[in-house]
């Protein structure tokens, strides 16, 4: 069955290596749990990709359809889904997502 | 009437059998932005310790709370933070 927004989610993940579906964007983002994201993958100093749910219904409906998960922020990484804004923090604080990136053959800018 | 912190804490209760659970509602905290209901209780957030994840990674341990919680996300729950351990991660995990 076909359907445009997860077509676009997939493409989304699939051209983007570090993709975050969000409120708002990286300079502004509108709620405080993509912040936190936002400023963990700036720290990291991975380059990402954003999409703005709130500028987008069908996405913002569709995003957590695609990925069984019901909250936004949702980040992927290559294509696979990593987690919303608790799991990106637990795993940032235990140095996880960093080897995460690294291993996926990510820049990131130092070795926590 | 029961609030949606007790829905919450029942609801889990009786699907995970936890062995510590806290649930906060820390709506207020929200209030005003997006997402944020006239009549709160819309953020909330959970410490649950429980046998029942043991070898689950975070994102199923999530997703299985998410699910029990469905009803509450279709009659506007908007956030919730998770922090899920099992009772052998619990003492050196949770600060």
């Amino acid at each position: 069955m076909s359907n445009p927004t997860f077509d676009r989610i997939t493409s989304d993940i699939t051209s983007n290596p570090v993709m975050l579906y969000m409120k708002g964007n990286a300079m502004f983002p509108q709620c405080g749990f993509s912040a936190r994201v936002v400023q963990i993958l700036t720290h990291i100093g991975v380059p990402f990709q954003t999409a703005n749910v709130l500028e987008d219904p069908a996405l913002r409906d569709g995003i957590k359809a695609f990925s069984n998960w019901p909250t936004i922020p949702q980040l992927y990484v290559k294509g696979e889904f990593v987690g919303g804004c608790d799991i990106v923090t637990e795993m940032y604080q235990s140095g996880e997502l960093t080897a995460l990136l690294a291993e996926k053959g990510l820049p990131v800018e130092a070795a926590a | 009437m029961k609030t949606r912190a007790d829905r919450i804490a029942s609801r889990l209760a009786e699907t995970f059998a936890p062995t510590l659970l806290q649930v906060a509602d820390e709506s207020a905290r929200h209030a005003g932005h997006a997402g944020a209901g006239e009549g709160g209780e819309t953020h909330f957030a959970v410490t649950m310790v429980a046998a029942a994840f043991a070898g689950q990674g975070r994102v199923d341990r999530s997703r299985a709370v998410h699910a029990a919680l469905a009803a509450e996300f279709a009659t506007g729950l908007h956030a919730l933070s998770l922090t899920l351990r099992t009772p052998a991660e619990h003492p050196t995990t949770i600060a």
